[in-house]
């Protein structure tokens, strides 16, 4: 997120001490992990069937009313599909009360027109829908159902309800090759935002890494597409092409720091300081059922583990960089080798880089070595990661 | 678009659709909050965005804000903030 302070001219800015714990500006409610889709590089656990019972709608609202009291100004209502919670007009209602930005993260299905008069009406803020990609063949293969034409239709109903519509394609390997029809599908549909994330390796994608990392050829014919795009488009849609961080010299700056501006409440009602970190062992995540989120926020192991840079060993403990990117992501760290409080080996200051440019180079092989066929994310599939 | 780019006293500024601008309580400033984003704005910066409604004249603006915090010449910074402002898309000229 964003946080410039704009100064007028000749006015210092507001001299504040800085809290200790900053507040969580941004709450992400992971409602449900049910999802009628199956998609190859879902981010959500691997073992999400083993989630405990959903918040029901009481909980919800508690836990944004706690959330609010403590700065929460930005709310993402997300999952799984936020769609198959019947309640979700309802904690929109009073998201809305409270102040909250809301901002529903969807990938369409089971978005009705109805839906969305109440949804408007109940005071969401902002409708994010998410494309596979824009030819209807490959987003079958890769959602793993027939959604691209309800989602095209869905699209348009959100310009129509006057939203601000952010259109998020996810890029990888297999669809990065199709951009210009992405794009020329954003335009058609009148995107206010358009979102190219390129792939990041959690969760499934990791499992299915392999045939998902796009060669350097590619991301640059993408960039250069994007970029003439970009030029003739103008004013009229910002374009956001996210650079895949295995093609980076240097880590993103994870959640802006562990702790620092995010949280995430799951389905179950465990909390996180990014959807990801669940994976990560030997940390007791807390629940809402449990504790306060103020508690959980401020006092808990687990947001505290990896705040500030105490719990950083070498190059990151003495990299000038670490007030930028807080020694990149504890999760990648975690993946790759096994330790979590390593440098991201993204970086290539990390004594585990070799990791990353294997798995970059195998990319760019004729036929790149595969270790497993493309697992989808299927309740039956999830089933066997929670007896490991 | 082919708004000029410069902003005049003459322009009737509104925030954009896109923004919402309102008084974080835990934060003790105005906000302007966006699709997933957020802009933490200073006092004088969230006093012209509250003026621009897209019914006042940016010369209208200037005096109500000489009025209300009793100060003169302010002109100028209000013209370059206003122009800051369009450039980064929170408000159209009307
Ligand atoms: S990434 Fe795909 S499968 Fe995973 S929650 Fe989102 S839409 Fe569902
Ligand atoms: S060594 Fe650590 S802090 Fe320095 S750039 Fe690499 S990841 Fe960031």
């Amino acid at each position: 997120m964003a946080e410039p302070t704009v100064v007028l001219p000749g006015v210092a800015p507001g001299t504040a001490p800085a809290p200790a714990v900053r507040p969580p500006l941004w709450l992400l409610a992971e409602l449900t992990y049910k999802c009628p889709l199956h998609c190859v590089y879902c981010s959500n656990p691997l073992d999400y069937m083993a989630a405990g019972k959903e918040l029901n709608t009481e909980e919800w609202v508690r836990v944004l009313k706690e959330g609010r009291a403590m700065g929460s100004a930005q709310l993402g209502f997300s999952g799984g599909e936020p769609l198959m919670r019947d309640d979700l007009v309802e904690l929109a209602t009073e998201a809305r009360q409270m102040g909250y930005y809301s901002n529903l993260i969807t990938s369409g299905i089971g978005l009705t027109e109805a839906k969305i008069k109440a949804l408007k009406d109940a005071g969401l803020d902002h409708i994010q829908v998410s494309f596979q990609d824009s030819t209807k063949e490959l987003n079958d293969f890769l959602g793993s159902t027939k959604t691209f034409e309800l989602k095209q239709k869905v699209a348009r109903l959100v310009k129509a309800y006057d939203y601000p519509m952010v259109l998020n394609v996810v890029l990888h390997r297999l669809n990065i090759d199709h951009i210009d029809k992405i794009l020329a599908l954003a335009e058609d549909i009148g995107v206010d935002y358009l979102e190219l994330a390129n792939s990041q390796f959690y969760g499934w994608a990791y499992l299915n890494r392999d045939h998902l990392i796009p060669t350097r050829a590619q991301l640059v014919a993408a960039e250069a597409e994007v970029n003439r795009f970009r030029e003739r488009i103008g004013d009229r849609m910002k374009v956001y092409f996210v650079v895949p961080d295995y093609h980076a010299e240097r880590p993103k700056a994870c959640m802006n720091g562990w702790g620092a501006v995010f949280i995430t409440v799951t389905p179950d009602g465990t909390v996180l300081p990014c959807h990801e970190a669940k994976m990560l062992p030997g940390i007791d995540f807390p629940n809402v059922r449990d504790h306060s989120l103020r508690h959980i926020w401020q006092d808990s192991d687990a947001f505290n583990r990896y705040r500030g840079d105490q719990w950083m060993q070498d190059p990151c403990r003495t990299c000038p960089d670490k007030t930028k990117d807080f020694g990149g992501c504890r999760c990648q760290a975690f993946l790759l080798t096994g330790d979590a409080t390593q440098a991201d080996p993204v970086c290539a200051l990390s004594p585990h880089h070799h990791v990353v440019e294997a798995a970059v180079a195998n990319a760019e092989l004729e036929k790149p070595m595969i270790s497993r066929p493309l697992v989808f994310r299927l309740d039956k599939n999830s089933q066997e990661f929670c007896k490991l | 678009m082919t708004e000029p780019a410069a902003i005049t006293l003459e322009h009737q500024p509104r925030l954009r659709k896109l923004f919402r601008l309102q008084w974080e309580e835990v934060q003790q400033q105005h906000v302007l909050l966006y699709p997933e984003g957020m802009v933490q704005l200073n006092q004088p910066a969230a006093e012209i965005l509250k003026r621009c409604s897209g019914d006042a004249r940016v010369a209208a603006i200037v005096s109500d804000l000489e009025q209300a915090f009793q100060q003169t010449n302010l002109q100028a910074d209000v013209l370059s903030f206003l122009q800051i402002a369009h450039t980064q898309g929170w408000i159209e000229h009307g």
